[in-house]
């Protein structure tokens, strides 16, 4: 329900001047502070982190088996929910037609209403309408035919208004459901599925941006995001740890940017999550939370969660209370600590904003005759156009091309890794079953490795296409082609066919060529010659492999072993 | 400034019309009845005198005023204060802060059962949409115009809420 977002998610380009040198030392949010702790971390923050990681690793779902601690007997129940802003991916923002860009000179994309200027008033964005009815739908929500705009005030200097429109009493999306999958095993085969209920999906204006200078003690104000248009999504606390939080963020990742509702990019703070989180014995009412805010990476999300999670626990071990507090998690420490802004509880003096009157949305059967098409959003058209959704197109792959459920996971949860596989599918013959693995482990290895994304691959979907093709027609060996891989990784713009004929890597099948080799090791090798003789068949195995040594891995390795086998009986 | 606003708005030219009728609808309350006096009439003439009358015309009646006066606390000014970021810690502060109050609880006298809330004027009228375009915005150095002071182009205001630091880390030097 708050607004999360004056933190500054990276620093601007605009680095060279002198605004921007403040950046590193004036940010605030996560790492804000992090200068002042050079070299006064405290024992106790080392041994939380130590914890943490202990965490990370344990693969349990539920917390309670991760923190047994000692003395106590009953374990404890962490109860996790989420409030999700996702900027509404749009021209322009949600109440003004000022532009929407990331990282644009400060204060160019104001308009005079964005800087709240009197007797400026709100024109509603279209756009983020159909984007919230959208994101409503794909996570089936109900969608309010009327939903209310409301003014939410507090005071801080990049919100101009004093106030942040939003829909408190009656959002435009309500009863909606996210279902995701977390592994709950080493294997990626282990797997469950896992609901967590959206209680609902309000649209919302974005704050500005703060840029803290402690030395000078000064807020700069750039209010260039100030009125941008945002969802939030309430989930309930269906949650449990960190790692299904983590889980059902990126399944809503995946599900917007498949919808092209949001970017979705936490790094550019396109998805902010804020966590509530609290503890409890089974059987008893939920304890008290507190409120951690500006999580705004994906690789922390867990790690944020399951440390409060373990210090809510800790405290209360030690006979203390909670606060119904709100945290900030710094990520260089992997802590949580109280933020002194929201001390005290907080008086919104919501009210019905009464500049605009209430939004409504139509189906086909409600919508009114002889209306302008451009002043009405209907639910059905946008329901009919809704395109592929994550959970589907695993569905798909798995039925089209007859690939592992797990492959499907991995070429869906990378992003462009599927478009890739079905690119290459697309210029040749080869089973997709063999085109998966090649993907997964070769393709994904080598970014993974080198932290590519797919976009950034040096091996293009044609030319691996290409290489598959080679070694499905027997013209080089697995081997070789592995081989070819890696020159193609590390050498681009030669063809895989080109590599192979350079290298003279072709497949090896002159039989004369061949026998001269096996006759050749047979000689240099008379024990093992005898003992397979005697009946000792798996002996051959090795032989096989002294050839394909000679040979680089081109032999064909179908034909050296009808030699052998020939030879030796 | 203004104008642009206005147009895509709409709703704004009948404004005043939807206003009247609630105004005939809310005389037939009690307490509207006593506020009638408070419309302002327009002045023949005088084009550039302001409509708004410059003193109350209407008066508490006696049957009007509360039974108790307000308490207000400490805590209750303190709690205000800070919503409103408004220094008014004085005598006359507080008495026009209880005076404040109750007058509004003369609000409470208004029979309202049955009768839905009013958000806005405007509840009954269409929301205009408008095409995700871009058309406004690079006004920055209008806007800094505005500022008191000013780093390059962003405005500068004064230290904001930062996270509280670690009780261990505070008594550090």
């Amino acid at each position: 329900m708050t607004l999360t977002s004056r933190t500054v998610m990276a620093a601007p380009r605009q680095c060279c001047c002198y605004a921007g040198m403040l950046l590193w030392l004036s940010q605030r949010g996560a790492g804000a502070f992090a200068p002042r702790y050079r070299g006064v971390k405290p024992v106790s923050v080392l041994m939380s982190q130590a914890r943490c990681t202990q965490t990370d690793t344990s693969t349990k779902r539920a917390v309670t088996a991760q923190v047994d601690l000692g003395d106590s007997a009953v374990p404890w129940k962490a109860v996790v929910g989420l409030e999700i802003h996702a900027q509404i991916s749009s021209n322009s923002k949600l109440f003004s037609r000022a532009q929407v860009q990331f990282a644009a000179p400060p204060n160019s994309l104001v308009s005079f209403f964005d800087a709240s200027l009197p007797g400026t008033l709100p024109v509603l964005n279209r756009r983020c309408v159909e984007a919230a009815v959208m994101t409503g739908l794909a996570l089936n929500c109900r969608i309010n035919r009327k939903s209310l705009f409301d003014r939410k005030h507090y005071f801080y200097a990049d919100l101009p208004a004093g106030y942040q429109i939003t829909q408190q009493r009656l959002p435009i999306a309500v009863n909606g459901t996210l279902t995701y999958r977390i592994k709950t095993g080493k294997k990626w085969n282990q797997m469950a599925t896992r609901t967590v209920r959206i209680k609902q999906i309000q649209l919302e204006q974005d704050s500005g941006k703060s840029l803290h200078d402690e030395e000078k003690s000064q807020t700069l104000i750039d209010l260039n995001r100030a009125g941008v248009g945002l969802m939030e999504l309430v989930m309930e606390p269906d949650m449990c740890c960190g790692e299904e939080a983590a889980a059902a963020v990126r399944e809503l990742q995946l599900i917007l940017l498949a919808l092209g509702s949001s970017q979705a990019n936490m790094s550019e703070g396109q998805l902010r999550v804020d966590a509530n989180i609290s503890v409890h014995r089974p059987g008893e009412s939920y304890g008290v939370r507190t409120e951690v805010k500006n999580i705004n990476s994906a690789r922390f999300l867990a790690k944020a969660i399951d440390y409060e999670i373990q210090r809510q626990i800790e405290e209360l071990e030690r006979g203390g209370v909670i606060l119904n507090e709100t945290r900030s998690f710094d990520y260089k420490l992997g802590i949580t600590m109280p933020m002194r802004d929201k001390e005290g509880k907080q008086d919104y003096r919501f009210m019905p904003e009464p500049n605009l009157p209430p939004l409504i949305v139509y189906d086909s059967r409600s919508l009114p005759p002889s209306v302008d098409p451009q002043q009405v959003v209907n639910i059905d058209l946008i329901q009919e156009r809704l395109p592929e959704l994550p959970a589907t197109c695993r569905e798909r792959l798995v039925e089209q091309y007859g690939i592992l459920p797990e492959h499907s996971y991995t070429l869906v949860n990378e992003d462009g890794l599927m478009q890739f596989f079905e690119s290459v599918l697309k210029v040749t013959q080869v089973e997709p079953k063999k085109v998966v693995g090649w993907v997964i482990n070769d393709l994904l290895g080598h970014l993974k490795l080198q932290n590519l994304t797919v976009k950034d691959s040096r091996i293009s979907p044609s030319t691996l296409a290409e290489l598959l093709t080679l070694l499905e027609n027997g013209k080089i060996s697995s081997t070789v082609a592995k081989q070819v891989f890696q020159e193609l990784w590390e050498d681009e713009g030669k063809s895989p066919s080109q590599i192979v004929a350079e290298k003279n890597l072709q497949l090896i099948t002159d039989r004369k060529k061949l026998e001269e080799i096996i006759n050749k090791i047979m000689e240099e090798h008379p024990e093992e010659v005898i003992q397979i003789r005697k009946g000792q068949k798996k002996i051959l195995n090795k032989l096989i492999g002294l050839v394909q040594r000679a040979t680089k891995g081109q032999a064909d390795p179908v034909l050296v072993k009808t030699i052998l086998e020939e030879k030796l009986s | 400034m203004l104008a642009p606003a206005l147009r895509h708005c709409g709703i704004w030219g009948s404004l005043t019309k939807t206003w009247a009728l609630r105004v005939t609808l809310l005389s037939d309350l009690p307490l509207r009845r006593s506020l009638r006096g408070s419309v302002p009439q327009l002045e023949s003439g005088g084009a550039r005198a302001s409509k708004v009358p410059q003193n109350p015309t209407w008066q508490m009646k006696e049957k009007m005023q509360p039974l108790e006066t307000p308490q207000v606390t400490f805590e209750l000014i303190d709690h205000l204060e800070r919503l409103a970021l408004v220094d008014f810690r004085n005598q006359e502060g507080v008495e026009r802060l209880a005076k404040a109050i109750q007058f509004a609880d003369l609000l409470q006298e208004v029979n309202t059962e049955g009768v839905e809330p009013m958000d806005s004027v405007l509840e009954d009228r269409c929301l205009y949409l408008q095409e995700d375009t871009t058309l406004e915005g690079n006004c920055a150095e209008e806007l800094l115009k505005n500022a008191k002071q000013t780093v390059e182009e962003y405005f500068v205001a004064p230290p904001g809420n930062i996270p509280l630091p670690r009780r261990e880390e505070q008594e550090l030097p």
